[in-house]
């Protein structure tokens, strides 16, 4: 199989099983979630430098879901990777669970930081690459911030750190689906233009569609071999992508989806 | 190390740099006040550990989490209001709750913002900062304690919420005093009343105790430097030995050591108190004494509450 056919394969995978285990509760984060299974593909199955077998790896790559209410997206990957088993996905929100539904590093593992209030995570992100940067070590922290999330300050201040700091291992990515809860980003505050934006604080920026593999793959590619600057990857995505009754809705945010509904949205992708 | 006649900060800074010595992890971030505690004397030494991210204390203390995630023993720095009250959710998620291992000083305490005025005056950290579970309270009384401590709290692996005086202190311990993070510190031993004070009030507590002296009352003072966890067995005992306690601390009244105190008693042993503290208003512009003697700090406004609290124990007996 090509790279190509694999990622999307994986992506495909990823986003089954993020329908999977939000039905189970009947209830969760599906746009955002979605939104993001591409990226998520291409960094667990591609680009990240990790081992299952040995979580805690000091040097390996480190992965912040800053907008942290996609998680399900990300323990659909780990759990496909053999992080842990594929049945723990269905305890998705239930009571005890060790998957809530923000990222929360000291419940599940393989997750790097805890997140899930909007802004938090990109700066934590961009401590762990200031630590990498003062250990001169040459391994990556990978972060992907949401556009609604782009209204939160504390995203700025990060920014304005790292481009002046140079952290040219901090990868990170804006799922950039342009809904936020209360309906369009552009109506409500826009965060246009991001890629400018970005450009002004210092950062290398590709603006690309989130939805392929390739592209995504290509782009990280770029980042990494990108010196002096911490890179932006701006993805054009589509909320919900992969599931049909909720694409490109903001209703999506936290969405009822029952079993059936998941069934059908998973036979359609085939 | 000279521990008395110095700034407090002095002391703190050549704390860090001793220990940045022991723990190459130990690293410090700043937002733009390292003139105001001087750790710029630290960065001479270690400039390579030394972050400044300028004024944005949110993305400071998201910084310092970040760095802890990756083994890094960040301390940071700004005025208590910034500290606390601007970064809450920071603290509260970044830190507390992502179990990470940062150590926030902040100084200027209470009235001791002085003439930066209500807008940087804290009577109300100590309350944000009681609310986050996990956390560590320490108020330094003098150089001795906080030279004592400071290697408690590394060893300490959880957040640590230092209100650091910058300027001149009283000396009150011996060198040889030994302290225990989350432990009382007697000061005076008394029997018909119990002062727990913290900070710049345990000056003011023991010269109340003289006063009291020389009525006739005698008056335990107790240092509460650790407000956060409280030492409840031993403010339970003392209350037990006493039956009338008094709180003193350069913060309201509310949510502060005054209520820590007094949610230990009610529970355990109830007993009549008074708390000395600011009440329920903003702070304002003025120099220390000012301050003081306006928002009912002196050793005076001590000896007052006593005189209330022992009328009050009369009164129940």
């Amino acid at each position: 199989m090509d790279i190509k056919s694999y990622l999307e394969s994986q992506a495909r995978e990823i986003r089954k099983q993020t329908m999977d285990c939000i039905a189970t509760l009947g209830i969760g984060h599906i746009g955002g979630s979605l939104s993001i299974a591409d990226i998520i593909a291409v960094l667990y199955f591609d680009q990240m430098h990790i081992d299952p077998k040995n979580p805690n790896l000091a040097d390996r790559d480190r992965f912040v879901l800053s907008k942290g209410h996609g998680g399900p997206a990300v323990y659909s990957a780990l759990a496909l990777k053999g992080y842990f088993p594929m049945e723990l996905l269905k305890t998705l929100n239930l009571p005890n669970t060790n998957l809530p539904s923000h990222t929360d590093k000291n419940k599940t593992i393989g997750i790097d930081m805890t997140t899930g209030s909007l802004g938090q995570g990109f700066s934590a992100s961009v401590g762990m690459a200031t630590s990498v940067q003062m250990d001169k070590a040459d391994f990556y922290v990978y972060s992907i911030i949401g556009d609604g999330e782009s209204q939160e300050g504390q995203i700025w201040e990060a920014a304005m750190f790292a481009g002046n700091r140079k952290l040219d291992h901090l990868i990170a990515f804006t799922d950039y689906n342009k809904m936020q809860i209360d309906g369009e980003v552009k109506e409500i505050n826009d965060v246009s233009p991001l890629d400018k934006k970005w450009e002004a604080f210092n950062w290398h920026v590709q603006v690309i569609d989130g939805h392929d593999v390739i592209a995504i793959r290509d782009a990280i590619l770029e980042a990494k071999n990108t010196k002096g600057k911490p890179s932006m990857i701006i993805c054009n995505t589509i909320k919900a992508k992969g599931c049909d009754i909720y694409e490109g809705k903001a209703s999506s945010h936290n969405a009822p989806f029952t079993k059936e509904m998941s069934q059908k949205a998973i036979e359609r992708l085939g | 190390m000279i521990l008395h006649n110095r700034d407090m900060r002095d002391i703190y800074v050549d704390l860090l740099i001793h220990y940045a010595k022991i723990h190459p992890e130990l690293v410090i971030v700043e937002a733009d006040l390292s003139k105001a505690l001087k750790t710029t004397e630290f960065a001479k030494v270690y400039p390579e550990r030394v972050i400044n991210v300028g004024v944005a204390e949110a993305n400071m203390i998201g910084v310092a989490a970040g760095l802890s995630n990756m083994g890094k023993l960040p301390f940071t720095h700004t005025f208590t209001p910034f500290a606390t009250r601007r970064v809450f959710d920071q603290v509260m998620l970044s830190v507390a709750y992502a179990k990470l291992n940062v150590k926030m000083v902040g100084s200027d305490p209470g009235i001791l913002a002085e003439i930066n005025g209500g807008t940087h005056m804290s009577l109300e950290d100590v309350g944000i900062m009681r609310n986050i579970p996990t956390m560590t309270i320490f108020e330094p009384v003098d150089g001795v304690q906080l030279a004592a401590m400071f290697p408690q709290i590394i060893k300490h692996y959880g957040p640590v919420y230092i209100r650091l005086a910058r300027k001149d202190f009283a000396s009150i311990f011996a060198d040889d005093q030994a302290f225990e993070l989350g432990k009382a510190t007697p000061v005076i031993e008394g029997t018909d009343v119990s002062i727990f004070a913290t900070g710049i009030m345990v000056k003011e507590a023991m010269d109340a105790q003289k006063t009291l002296m020389e009525k006739g009352i005698s008056a335990s003072v107790i240092n509460i430097h650790t407000v956060k966890p409280i030492d409840a067995e031993a403010i339970i005992k003392e209350a037990r030995k006493t039956g009338a306690v008094v709180t003193a601390e350069n913060h309201s009244i509310i949510n502060g050591l005054g209520s820590a105190v007094a949610e230990v008693l009610g529970e355990n042993c109830p007993t009549v108190m008074e708390r000395v503290g600011t009440k329920d208003h903003f702070g304002e512009v003025g120099m220390k004494d000012f301050l003081m003697e306006k928002f009912g700090l002196m050793a005076h406004n001590i000896v007052d509450a006593v005189l209330r609290v022992l009328d009050k124990k009369n009164n129940t007996k």
